[in-house]
C-alpha cells in the first residue's frame, strides 16, 4: 500500500522505535462530557449485547431456551450441566476439536509469526538481490482475495494427498503477508543499525545477532503479529471446511457449525444449548488473550499505522 | 531478479549480499507454495473444461466468456456490490465517530470503550453468525421476544428480502471495532502541538476535527476502505453459516465466493469454479487499485 499518512512530527528514538508514539497526549478542552459518554455508550450496547445474550443463554437447557426470554435467565441455571454435556457429547468430540484447534494455532500461528519475523527483519535490515521483487509480489498478493485461492489450493493438496490431514490447515496458515509487512515496518525502527554493525565488528554471525540482540527488541511487534495470527487460525473456517471431511480433524469453528446443522437433518437431534455453550467456550480464550495483552497489540498496531 | 543498481542500500557498499535471503527465504518458500502456485494453477485450470464424454480439453477463453454471460455470477456480484456501497460506508462512519469520540479525551472510561468496541473482532465469524442468527430467530431469539412483549409482528430478518441486510449487521458488528482501532491509531500520532496551536487560534472541537484530524486520517481511511472492499467481495462465511439457520434465504450463488464454492464442492466443476474465482479476484484488484488511486489524488 503506497498510501501516505501525513504524520506530523513522527519522532523515533533509536532503540525505542515506534513505541514512542505511545506517549500520552490529550486533545484540547480536556473536560469530560457526560453527553458524549452516554451517546458513545449506545455503541457499547450494540457491541456487548450479543456477548451478554450468549453468556445468559449458555445457562439454559434446550427447553429453557425455547421457553424463556432471550435477555433473562430461565428457571433452572444449567450452565455447568451444559459445559459438562458439551465436553462429553458424542464421546467428547468437542475436546478433540479443542485440541485440534490448539494444534493448528500453535503450529500455524507460531510458525507464521516466526517466518514473518525472520522475513520482516531480513527485508528491513539487509539489502539483497531480488528485494524489490519480493516487495512487489508480497504486496500484490495481499490484494488477492484469499478465498479465491481456496479451490486451487484444495486441488493441489488433494493431488499431494494432504487433504484430511492437519497439514492441509497448518501449511496455508504459515503465511501471513500482513504479519510480514508489520514486522518489516516495526524492525526498521526498533533495531538500530549501529548495534548490528558493532555486533558484526565483534564477529558475531547474523543469526546469532538476530537471536541474541534483535529478537528482544522486536518483542512488542512480535506479540502483536502473534496475537493476530492466533486470532486468524483460531477463527479459521473456510479452509478447514473445504480441506477436511473427517470430523476427527475439525477445529472448533467447523464442529460448532456441524452441531448447529444437525437440527436441520432428518432425525437429527437439535442441540442448540450445546451450540451456544460451545460458542461461549470457544471465544473465552481469545477474549482473555486480548484483554491480557492489550498493552502490546495496541502499540504494535499503532506502529503499523505509522508507516501506512 | 531486480537489480537495485549501485546504491549503498541499507549497509555500506559491499554489504549487499545474499545474506538477507537466509532470513526472507523460508517465508518466500511457503509463500510460493500457498500463494503463487495456486494462482498459477487456477489460471491453468480456467483454460480447460472437463466433459463427461471426451475428457478434459483446452478451451482457451471460453470459460471466461461463459462467466461474463452467467446470470448467476452477476446476481452474486450485484449482491456484494450492493453490500459494499451500503455496509462499508455505514461501518466506517460508525468507526470514525467512535475513534473521534475516544480520541477527544472527553469520554469517561475511554480505555473501556476502546477495548469493548474492539472485542467482537476476537469472535470467530462462525460464533458471531450463530449468535446473531439465533437472536434474529423468531423462536428463542430477541425478535420473538419483542413480538411477544409488544404484541406486534416484526418482519423476519432471515427472510430472503432482509437476509442481506442482516448479514450486513453481523459484518458491521464484527469489524467496526477493528476499523475504529486503525483510525484511532492514526489519530494518536497527530502532533499535540497542532491542537495547542489551534486552541490558541480559538478553534473549536468541530473545527479541529475538520481541519486537523480528518486530514490526518486520510491514509488510514484509505487502508480501511481497501480492506473492506476486499472483505465485501470475498463474503462467504456469514451467508454460508446462516444457511444452516435459514436454508431457504441463502442461495448457492448468494455471493461470488459462495458460487465458486458450490461449483467446486457440490458440482465438481473445478475449471469453471476456478474461472469465477479469477474473475472476482481481478475485479477486486481493479476496484481496490482505483480507490487507492483516487484516494492518493485527493491527498495530493
Amino acid at each position: 500500500m503506497a498510501a501516505s499518512t501525513p504524520v506530523a512530527g513522527r519522532t523515533s528514538i533509536p532503540g525505542r522505535g515506534p513505541l514512542v508514539i505511545r506517549r500520552r497526549h490529550r486533545s484540547p478542552g480536556g473536560r469530560r462530557s457526560a453527553t458524549l459518554t452516554v451517546l458513545t455508550s449506545l455503541m457499547l450496547v450494540y457491541t456487548l449485547l450479543p456477548l451478554v445474550w450468549l453468556a445468559i443463554n449458555a445457562t439454559k437447557t434446550q427447553e429453557g431456551l425455547l421457553g424463556s426470554s432471550g435477555l433473562w435467565f430461565a428457571h433452572d441455571f444449567a450452565l455447568f450441566g451444559n459445559i459438562a454435556t458439551t465436553f462429553t457429547y458424542k464421546d467428547g468430540i468437542f475436546v478433540r476439536w479443542l485440541l485440534n484447534t490448539l494444534l493448528y494455532v500453535v503450529a500455524g500461528a507460531g510458525g507464521a509469526t516466526l517466518l514473518a519475523t525472520l522475513g520482516g527483519y531480513g527485508l528491513a535490515k539487509f539489502d539483497f538481490p531480488g528485494k524489490k521483487a519480493v516487495f512487489a509480489v508480497v504486496i500484490g498478493a495481499v490484494a488477492v482475495p484469499g478465498t479465491a485461492l481456496a479451490v486451487p489450493t484444495f486441488l493441489m493438496f488433494a493431488n499431494l494427498g494432504l487433504t484430511d490431514t492437519p497439514w492441509a490447515i497448518i501449511i496455508p496458515s504459515l503465511v501471513s503477508p500482513f504479519g510480514l509487512y508489520l514486522m518489516w515496518t516495526f524492525a526498521a525502527d526498533a533495531v538500530p543499525k549501529e548495534i548490528l554493525e558493532s555486533a558484526r565488528v565483534d564477529g558475531s554471525g547474523e543469526f546469532r545477532t538476530f537471536f541474541r540482540i534483535s529478537l528482544p527488541l522486536l518483542a512488542p511487534g512480535l506479540v502483536t503479529v502473534l496475537l493476530f495470527n492466533v486470532v486468524a487460525t483460531w477463527n479459521n473456517y473456510f479452509l478447514p471446511l473445504i480441506m477436511l471431511k473427517d470430523p476427527d480433524w475439525y477445529p472448533l469453528t467447523v464442529g460448532l457449525k456441524e452441531w448447529n446443522q444437525q437440527a436441520l437433518t432428518a432425525g437429527g437431534e437439535a442441540v442448540f444449548n450445546l451450540v451456544i455453550t460451545g460458542s461461549l467456550l470457544t471465544i473465552i480464550p481469545l477474549i482473555a488473550a486480548f484483554l491480557l495483552l492489550q498493552r502490546y497489540w495496541q502499540s504494535g498496531l499503532a506502529a503499523g499505522s505509522v508507516k501506512e | 531478479m531486480v537489480s537495485a543498481g549501485h546504491t549503498n542500500g541499507v549497509w555500506a557498499a559491499g554489504r549487499r549480499s545474499w545474506t538477507g535471503w537466509r532470513f526472507v527465504g523460508p517465508f518466500m518458500a511457503v509463500f510460493a507454495l500457498v500463494f503463487l502456485a495456486p494462482i498459477a494453477y487456477s489460471i491453468y485450470l480456467s483454460l480447460f473444461r472437463t466433459r463427461l464424454i471426451g475428457g478434459t480439453a483446452f478451451v482457451g477463453a471460453d470459460n471466461y466468456l461463459k462467466v461474463l454471460q452467467d446470470p448467476r455470477f452477476w446476481s452474486a456480484f450485484g449482491r456484494v456490490a450492493l453490500f459494499l456501497v451500503v455496509q462499508v460506508p455505514i461501518m466506517l462512519f460508525l468507526a470514525l465517530l467512535i475513534a473521534l469520540a475516544i480520541d477527544s479525551g472527553r469520554l469517561y472510561g475511554a480505555a473501556f470503550f476502546r477495548i469493548s468496541v474492539f472485542l467482537p473482532y476476537a469472535v470467530p465469524a462462525v460464533v458471531a453468525t450463530l449468535m446473531w442468527g439465533f437472536m434474529y430467530g423468531t423462536r428463542f431469539g430477541l425478535i420473538g421476544n419483542i413480538d411477544e412483549a409488544f404484541g406486534i409482528s416484526l418482519p423476519d430478518p432471515l427472510s430472503p428480502d432482509l437476509v442481506l441486510a442482516s448479514i450486513g449487521n453481523i459484518v458491521t458488528w464484527e469489524y467496526v471495532g477493528y476499523n475504529m482501532l486503525i483510525l484511532y491509531s492514526a489519530l494518536r500520532v497527530v502532533n499535540p502541538s497542532l491542537y495547542e496551536a489551534a486552541a490558541i487560534d480559538g478553534a473549536g472541537q468541530l473545527r479541529i476535527i475538520w481541519a486537523i484530524k480528518l486530514p490526518a486520517l486520510r491514509g488510514a481511511l484509505l487502508i480501511a476502505t481497501i480492506f473492506s472492499i476486499i472483505g465485501s467481495f470475498q463474503l462467504f462465511n456469514e451467508p454460508s453459516i446462516l444457511k444452516t439457520i435459514a436454508p431457504n434465504s441463502v442461495t448457492t450463488y448468494f455471493t461470488p465466493n459462495y458460487y465458486a464454492y458450490s461449483l467446486s464442492f457440490a458440482g465438481q466443476q473445478y475449471n469453471y469454479s476456478a474461472t469465477v474465482a479469477i474473475v472476482m479476484g481481478v475485479i477486486t484488484m481493479i476496484v481496490a487499485y482505483l480507490v487507492q488511486l483516487r484516494g492518493m489524488r485527493k491527498a495530493a
